[in-house]
């Protein structure tokens, strides 16, 4: 399981051109054509070498929930580009258009299922939202779900899959780290796990808040967990960095995931413990 | 006026300073000479402050990102000498090190007995080296935690100096775990049963200044910035191009005005004209006396209340639309 020795990213960017939605898809780490139909059976971990594909929020709602228990809410909170922010494009465009072309309002779903007859407040971050950027909406609703899982005391699970603050939201998005860390708080008193989920990427203000305050710490094999990214620190230090930096297993090694799990395992390994934590002595 | 003369000349202070330059050539001139020339010196003297006043009255908010990084900007250290008539530097995380970048320790405000945290840049470059720019690892972090443990136990409130270009970007900053460091300081910030004020005096760079950046009251120092990310950071990844941080500051709206527009910041610190470097110790005692009036106010909430008072506002920050 050697991801991080991936071939080079413009290679990638070719490939994915290459196949861009047909039957065949090529792993962008060992290379192995593969069928669409059976990746997609396989939740997106490549059936030769593991590499686990990053996939969006509805995939998760699939794998994590049991079929037709799944209650989204708080899905129509929308950013009001408070600091009417622009660069070469206008961020309330920019916003509208990834709306229009995605079908969901921003880079978190939230909502109630059953795993495994559990009942859970999930929620899903989703990397195709602007990157999964953590803005007012995200930390609004992620806010709301963890007030959600604490009034009505249910576990908790926040899966993050995000390349950190939003930019376009200035100040405002900062405090969203602040703001749902201070929700937790709350949430710690009801006695229920909060499981925090890592996948690739978790970065920036997204990990220096929710993502590391989990009870549990999960990741899946080889996402790019870290504060600051690597070509910032490479940029900063000056020197190449070192093989598997910032990949899960480097972040079990020293001591900041309780486990790293594998995508299908995922499902039954946070059923265990729920039901680990809900158990009276 | 006690006004200092800056050795650092920044491009908007350039017509100011070739005023004050005139100024002096003249009073040599008239003592050399015999001439008398006070009133045209009294004249060009009002000039020169008119101008200094208008100037600074209309600075762009890169211009104030400037100030706020102004080689002989007042740090932390220097107003906890000038605030405090007591103060006692505590160091070490217990974990790992200490972390020169972050400061903290016990002091006496007035007639308050408080605990402080603040980054502290470097003034030589060997200082500002061992103070690795104001940019803490999470050594510092663990730090300040420890020293709000502290103020927990004892009962005592909590002042934190904000004044970062960010937390420290690099590999044993990760391998120690600079990301969970910061988390868990936020969420005990947000639960800590004391008050709590935070300050920023100069840089407020993102997740590394908000690190010891949850409290009861934020307050700014009217020349400091704040926001999520720097405006040259932003500019490279929005713009791709880091000479464009001027937009990206416009754009971002990191100033101590804005940010009260926002509804994040509570109160801006006047600074004296010119900024804070131009007079340390009346923009000391302004600051003092901003800190003692909002804790004396803070001391009279019990600790429950406070905490969900805290929580509350935070929960508040953000703008959004709901159909
Ligand atoms: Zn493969």
């Amino acid at each position: 399981m050697d991801w991080f020795k991936r071939s080079k990213p413009s290679l990638q960017a070719q490939n994915k051109k290459e196949l861009p939605d047909g039957l065949w898809v090529k792993c962008e780490n060992c290379g192995e054509i593969i069928y669409r139909k059976e990746l997609d059976k396989r939740y997106h971990v490549c059936p030769k070498c593991d590499y686990h594909f990053r996939i969006g929020s509805d995939t998760y709602i699939k794998l994590l929930t049991d079929e037709g228990t799944w209650q989204e809410f708080n899905a129509n909170i929308k950013s009001a580009d408070p600091l009417n922010f622009t660069d070469y494009k206008k961020y309330s465009e920019k916003y509208a258009l990834t709306v229009k072309k995605i079908g969901f309002n921003d880079a978190v779903i939230t909502g109630t299922g059953l795993l495994e007859q559990h009942k859970v407040v999930f929620a899903l971050m989703d990397f195709r939202f602007m990157g999964g950027s953590m803005g007012s909406v995200v930390g609004e609703k992620i806010s709301r779900a963890i007030q959600k899982a604490t009034k009505e005391k249910l576990p908790l699970i926040i899966l993050s899959s995000s390349g950190g603050a939003r930019m376009h939201e200035g100040v405002l998005s900062l405090m969203q780290l602040a703001k749902t860390s201070a929700r937790l708080t709350q949430f710690a008193k009801t006695g229920q796990p909060f499981i925090s989920l890592l996948t690739n990427p978790t970065t920036g203000g997204t990990t220096a808040s929710y993502a590391m305050l989990g009870d549990i710490q999960i990741a899946e094999p080889g996402a790019l967990i870290g504060f600051a990214g690597p070509r910032v620190i490479k940029q900063t230090i000056g020197q190449d960095l070192p093989a598997g930096f910032q990949r899960s297993e480097f972040l079990l090694d020293h001591g900041f995931l309780d486990m790293i799990v594998h995508r299908h395992e995922l499902k039954q390994r946070i059923a265990n413990l729920i039901e680990f934590f809900q158990s009276k002595n | 006026m006690a006004e200092k003369k800056s050795k650092f000349v920044l491009e908007f202070e350039k017509p100011i300073i070739d005023l004050e330059n005139k100024i002096t050539e003249m009073r040599e001139y008239a003592a050399k000479s015999g001439i008398v020339l006070e009133d045209d010196i009294r004249r060009l003297e009002n000039k020169a402050g008119q101008l200094r006043a208008e100037i600074f009255q209309n600075l762009s908010r890169w211009e104030r990102v400037q100030l706020a990084r102004h080689p002989e900007r007042p740090y932390t250290l220097d107003y906890i000498n000038r605030m405090c008539s007591y103060f006692d530097e505590l160091h070490g995380d217990r974990l790992f090190g200490d972390d020169p970048a972050m400061i903290t320790g016990l002091a006496r405000l007035g007639d308050m007995t408080v605990v402080i945290i603040g980054q502290q840049k470097g003034r030589d470059t060997k200082d500002k080296l061992r103070r690795n720019f104001g940019m803490p690892n999470p050594e510092g972090y663990r730090k300040a935690l420890r020293a709000l443990r502290l103020a927990e136990k004892f009962n005592k409130p909590v002042v934190t100096l904000i004044d970062t270009p960010g937390a420290y970007p690099g590999i044993g900053a990760e391998e120690r775990g600079q990301a969970e460091a910061i988390a868990r300081n936020l969420y005990e910030m947000a639960q800590l049963p004391v008050p709590i004020i935070n300050v920023v005096i100069g840089e407020g760079a993102s997740g590394g200044a908000l690190g010891i950046g949850v409290g009861d009251r934020i307050l700014m120092m009217e020349n400091g910035w704040y926001s999520v990310i720097s405006p040259e950071g932003c500019a490279a990844i929005l713009w791709r191009d880091a000479s464009k941080a001027p937009e990206a500051a416009e754009q971002m709206k990191v100033t101590a005005q804005d940010l009260v527009d926002l509804a994040i910041v509570d109160e801006v610190i006047p600074e004296p004209v010119g900024g804070a470097h131009a007079d340390p110790d009346k923009t000391a005692e302004i600051l003092k006396e901003v800190i003692l009036r909002h804790l004396s106010e803070l001391v009279k909430i019990p600790p429950k209340k406070l905490i969900e008072a805290r929580i509350e506002k935070y929960g508040r920050m953000g703008a959004w639309t709901e159909e």
